[in-house]
Parts: structure tokens; C-alpha cells; sequence
């Protein structure tokens, strides 16, 4: 029981970590974003769609579900390149992917959002001559987004956690630099212990950040 | 021949298979307060949510100032008019709502300043100078600020109103707009109806306040069955209701609630 411990060498490397983070950071933020276009034009097509339509989304959204986000990683880096004869840096698949994945699970979350705005509401912004387009601006949007506030909360944390996976793919984010210095230094515990509390940190300002947020527009007060 | 300002003729409309309105005739001169009265179920909502187009009426006529509202006008096959078409129509019919919807997200002033600076296209400034100007006619001038969740029932309801009023609309139609309210908030929104008739806004008002129906309406219309069964002056429809047996036992059912 005589570990010592030595952080000297998790200090020496520590841009790795400190650039990995952003990169974690930017590649939840950037596949988020696309992941919201993605997951509110789908909503809003299955709401107003056919059959087709509602069916083909559906399946996009049970297939996505339905498959570990580590196996979509694979496919869209390695499957769909040599399948289609081309080939793209691995970041880029990766901010895909994700944008993919998260869209898939944004879809039901707006689309329980657009449920769930009262039709009164709808009726009232009819009845003072709003268009469809104004409803839609005025009325449906704030609602929808007040209404999803917090499951976003949870689905941009676990985003945020997802980007870890990135590594298996040597996109250099912050799971990636540790790994890095581990096989380097053979210091496990000490950069566990360093990352850990990176992960664990920005978790929270996010949360906590989000929660401000849906404060500010609570429904309830100011 | 004076126009009425609303004219429904031989309206029908089916749920499903089952006939909520079946041939109502109906005219509103313009500055009258009519109310309409009868059992739940006897098509009284419908029938307003036809007059704006919340709900289609699938046969007759609904004319607000002598355009049809449902339908396209000329050809001689019913075109529906489509949403877009129908939102500068629906825009001078005010509607008041049972349980208020007022938009959660917005003040009470926002909620009013909506259609005035959307719909209407007024400058934002004189957006909430008139927006202002009705809510403290209403009673809500300390209210402007305040999100619908902090509000009244009877403070909401008001609101509600302001935000039709102030679109200027031709007729004003009114559904229940006391019955979701605690009995000592009735009163604060019937004045304020009442302030409204007495400025000669032409309404539509469905009601169980009979009260309000003998003294502020110029007519009772009653709905069952999905017809107007019976249409008159206030004074004399009530006063004539003993010789009309559905609207007797309908009066009866309605003092035995108050
Ligand atoms: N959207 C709807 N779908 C199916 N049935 C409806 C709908 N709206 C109203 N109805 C039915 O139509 C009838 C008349 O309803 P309504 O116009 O609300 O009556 P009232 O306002 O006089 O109580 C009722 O039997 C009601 O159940
Ligand atoms: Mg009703």
C-alpha cells in the first residue's frame, strides 16, 4: 500500500486535457445544434404529416435509438465511407453522428412538446387573426420551448458525456488526452483523478446554467 | 333593408355522425347583445366556434358583414378558405373564451400588444398605448407587467377581454366567460361586459347568468338540440318562459344551481 503519488507528469501534459475539454465542449455544442434543426424540423414534420412521413421519421428515430451510440460511432466512420467510396477526418464523423443521435432522441422531445401546448392556446392566437406562420412564431415556439426546457437540460448533459466516446476514434477530446498521458506516463489514478473532476465540473455548470435559464423563463415569474 | 351585421342561415354541423347544429338561423343587428342560452350540449359553443372558424359548419351560411366566413365567396362550388385567408376575418371577430387562454409566456400587456403589432400592424409604441388604455378600462392598470399565472381568474378573464376588445372587432363573441370563475369574480368581468354594451359593441354572449341576460341583453336566444328554439326581447322571452315548456325546466335546472 505504498502508492505514491506523482502529478507531475498528469501537469506536464495537462494542454492535452485543457484542449480536450474545449474540443469535448465544441463537438457537443456544434452536434447539439445540428441535433436541435434535425430533431424540430422532424417534430414538426410528424406533426403536420401523412402516414409516410410520420412512419419513415419514426424508424429513423427507433433505429437510432435502438443501436449503442459506440456501434453508430463505427458505422458512420468506417461503414458508411468504404460503403460509399470516400472518406472524412474523424471529427467530422463524429460531430455527425452525434448531431444523428441527439436528433433522434430531440424529435420526442419536441414532438411531446408541440402535445403538450394547450389548443386553446392555438385557438386564441386564431382568434386575435395571427397566421399560421405568426402561430407558429408567437405561439407555438416560446410554448414548446418553455415546455421542453428541462428534459433538454438532461438530454444536453448526457450529450455532453456522450463526446467521450470520440476517442475510440482518436478525435483528441478530453477522454482522448487522457488516455493519451495514461499509455505515456503509466499514471492511471492520477489522471482519472484529474479528469474525473473536469467532467464532473462542467457537468454541473451546464446544469446549472441551463437552470437559470429555465428560470428566466419560467412561466410562473420573472 | 337593414343588413344584419351577423347572419347565420340553416348552419349544420356534424361531429362524426352526431348532429350538434342542425339548421341554425340567427341575426345580429349591429350594437345588439345577444345572449344565447341552453342545456350543455345544445351546440351553443359550436355554434360561436363557427362564427370565427374554429370550427368548420358543414352546411348554410355564416355572414359577418356580408362576407361568408367559411367559404370562399362567387363560385358556386363551397371552397374553404384557407387558414391564411381566413386570419384578417377571424381578425375582426373577437372571441373571449371559457377558460380565458391567455398566452402563458406573455404579460398581460404582451398578450394584448400580440395582434395589435402582428395583426394589425401598429407601431409598437402605439401597440401599448391602446393596450394600456383597455386594460385600464378593465381594471388592470397595475396589472400590466404581471404573467397570466399571476393573475386572478377574474383579473385573467379581463385580460382576455382587453385582448379582444382592443383588436377593434366588429362583433364580440363571448362563451361562458363566467362559469370557470369563483362566484365573487363574476361580477368584476360582467361590468365590465356590460361597460362594453353600453358603448354599443355589438356581442354575442353565451351565458347562464340570467340576470345579466334580462338586463344588459336585447335578446334571448334559446339553443336546444342544436336549434334556436326560441328567439325574442329579453324581457319578453323571460317573461313569457312558463308557456314554453323546455325553457321552463331549463330555467328551473339553472336556479336550482345558484
Ligand atoms: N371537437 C368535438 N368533437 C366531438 N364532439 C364535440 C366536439 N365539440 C363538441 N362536441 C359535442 O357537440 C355537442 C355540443 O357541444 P357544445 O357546442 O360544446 O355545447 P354547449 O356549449 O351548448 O354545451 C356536445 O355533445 C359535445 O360533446
Ligand atoms: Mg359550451
Amino acid at each position: 500500500m505504498d502508492y505514491h503519488f506523482n502529478f507531475n507528469f498528469v501537469w506536464r501534459y495537462a494542454d492535452k486535457l485543457y484542449w480536450g475539454l474545449l474540443l469535448s465542449l465544441e463537438i457537443a455544442f456544434v452536434s447539439i445544434l445540428i441535433g436541435m434543426v434535425i430533431g424540430l424540423g422532424l417534430a414538426l414534420a410528424y406533426t403536420g404529416g401523412g402516414r409516410l412521413v410520420r412512419t419513415a421519421i419514426a424508424a429513423y428515430v427507433e433505429f437510432i435509438r435502438n443501436v449503442p451510440l459506440l456501434l453508430l460511432v463505427y458505422l458512420v466512420f468506417y461503414g458508411i465511407p468504404s460503403a460509399g467510396g470516400f472518406a472524412y477526418d474523424a471529427q467530422t464523423s463524429f460531430v455527425a453522428t452525434l448531431a444523428l443521435y441527439s436528433g433522434a432522441y430531440l424529435v420526442e422531445v419536441f414532438r411531446a412538446g408541440l402535445d403538450a401546448i394547450p389548443k386553446g392556446l392555438i385557438d386564441a392566437g386564431k382568434s386575435i387573426g395571427l397566421t399560421p406562420w405568426q402561430r407558429f412564431l408567437y405561439v407555438r415556439m416560446p410554448m414548446m420551448f418553455r415546455i421542453v426546457l428541462p428534459s433538454l437540460s438532461n438530454v444536453y448533459v448526457s450529450l455532453f458525456k456522450d463526446t467521450s466516446l470520440a476517442y475510440v476514434i482518436a478525435v483528441p477530446e478530453l477522454t482522448y488526452g487522457a488516455n493519451w498521458i495514461k499509455t505515456n506516463t503509466f499514471r492511471v489514478i492520477e489522471v482519472w483523478l484529474v479528469v474525473w473532476p473536469m467532467y464532473l465540473v462542467t457537468c454541473y455548470v451546464l446544469l446549472h446554467g441551463l437552470r437559470l435559464l429555465e428560470r428566466r423563463f419560467s412561466l410562473v415569474r420573472r | 333593408m337593414s343588413q344584419s351585421l351577423v347572419q347565420i342561415r340553416g348552419v349544420k354541423k356534424s361531429f362524426g355522425t352526431t348532429r350538434v347544429l342542425d339548421g341554425v338561423d340567427l341575426d345580429v343587428a349591429k350594437g345588439e347583445v345577444v345572449c344565447v342560452i341552453g342545456p350543455s350540449g345544445s351546440g351553443k359553443t359550436t355554434l360561436l366556434r363557427c362564427i370565427n372558424l374554429l370550427e368548420t359548419y358543414d352546411d348554410g351560411s355564416i355572414k359577418v358583414d356580408s362576407v361568408e366566413v367559411g367559404y370562399e365567396d362567387g363560385s358556386g362550388s363551397r371552397k374553404r378558405r384557407s387558414e391564411r385567408a381566413l386570419a384578417p376575418i377571424r381578425a375582426d371577430i373577437g372571441m373571449v373564451f371559457q377558460l380565458f387562454n391567455l398566452f402563458p409566456h406573455l404579460s398581460a400587456l404582451e398578450n394584448v400588444t400580440l395582434g395589435l403589432t402582428k395583426v394589425r400592424g401598429i407601431s409598437k409604441a402605439e401597440a401599448k398605448d391602446r393596450a394600456t388604455h383597455w386594460l385600464t378600462r378593465v381594471g388592470l392598470a397595475d396589472k400590466l407587467q404581471s404573467l397570466p399565472s399571476q393573475l386572478s381568474g377574474g383579473q385573467q378573464q379581463r385580460v382576455g377581454i382587453a385582448r379582444a376588445v382592443a383588436m377593434g372587432p366588429k362583433v364580440l363573441l363571448l362563451d361562458e366567460i363566467t362559469s370557470a370563475l369563483d362566484p365573487e369574480l363574476v361580477g368584476e368581468v360582467l361590468s365590465v361586459v356590460q361597460g362594453l354594451a353600453k358603448d354599443g359593441m355589438t356581442m354575442i354572449v353565451v351565458t347562464h347568468e340570467m340576470t345579466f341576460a334580462r338586463d344588459v341583453g336585447s335578446r334571448i336566444v334559446f339553443m336546444d338540440d342544436g336549434r334556436v328554439q326560441i328567439d325574442g326581447p329579453s324581457r319578453e322571452v323571460l317573461a313569457n318562459a312558463a308557456s314554453h315548456e323546455r325553457l321552463k325546466s331549463f330555467l328551473a335546472r339553472i336556479e336550482m344551481k345558484h
